[in-house]
């Protein structure tokens, strides 16, 4: 694959299955960073589930914007993000970017970009159900200054 | 306009969106925010001056101050928790 692929499903994908079909005729890639988040659940806090909302339209355009981004700034070859939304079990997949460049750095860099400006602005908000119900997640100041260490 | 919420905004206002006629002095983001909290009772409850979130104009994420233009959509929502 080669250019901009964003794609926001409801259905599960195979983290490995995406790579492989990422990287499928793609001669001059030397480099791809996949980066893959799962819900995760905390032993002092478990979680049975997670359930992702999102802003169709406006997430495809954000997400879109900062893969483009990606590939200006740092010269990449290709870039795959793939978002889910709804409800998903623990240890389950949410996002994955990959990112194909000649050599390693790139890859890295725009995988990275793509990640900080995603869980900042990005419209998807989270969820998660326990056994004493479910509570939305806050948003952490942490993420926000991670997206700040890069210039536009 | 269309005003559209989101996450625990859209589920304590018990809605998704309204159809909202606004008045000709309602010119930026921050100027509906105020006349929906002088009209709506429950609005004025769940979104009180201090409440942070933010809000995007068709699909553009935009500041409090930003003229409403020709915009059609606007949708409110909390800061954002994808990733």
């Amino acid at each position: 694959m080669m250019g901009i692929s964003v794609t926001i499903q409801a259905e599960i994908f195979d983290a490995g299955d995406l790579v492989n079909q990422f990287t499928r005729d793609m001669p001059e890639a030397g480099a791809v960073a996949t980066f893959t988040g799962l819900v995760r659940s905390k032993p002092e806090q478990p979680i049975k589930a997670l359930i992702l909302e999102h802003h169709p339209t406006m997430a495809q355009k954000q997400i879109e914007r900062f893969a483009q981004e990606a590939v200006d700034k740092f010269d990449l070859l290709a870039i795959q993000v793939v978002h889910r939304f709804g409800e998903m079990k623990v240890g389950e997949p949410i996002v994955q970017v990959m990112a194909a460049s000649s050599h390693r750095q790139a890859a890295f860099d725009g995988a990275n970009y793509v990640m900080d400006w995603l869980k900042t602005d990005a419209p998807f908000w989270k969820k998660e159900v326990g056994a004493d119900g479910a509570h939305w997640v806050e948003a952490r100041d942490k993420d926000e200054a991670a997206k700040n260490k890069w210039t536009k | 306009m269309i005003i559209r919420y989101f996450a625990w905004i859209r589920e304590r206002l018990n809605r998704d969106e309204q159809q909202l006629e606004l008045p000709d002095n309602v010119k930026t983001v921050q100027d509906v925010l105020n006349h929906l909290r002088a009209i709506d009772e429950d609005f004025a409850f769940v979104l009180p001056p201090e409440t942070v979130f933010r809000a995007a104009l068709d699909d553009e994420l935009v500041e409090l101050d930003t003229p409403l233009g020709s915009a059609k959509e606007l949708s409110i929502f909390p800061p954002m928790t994808g990733g």
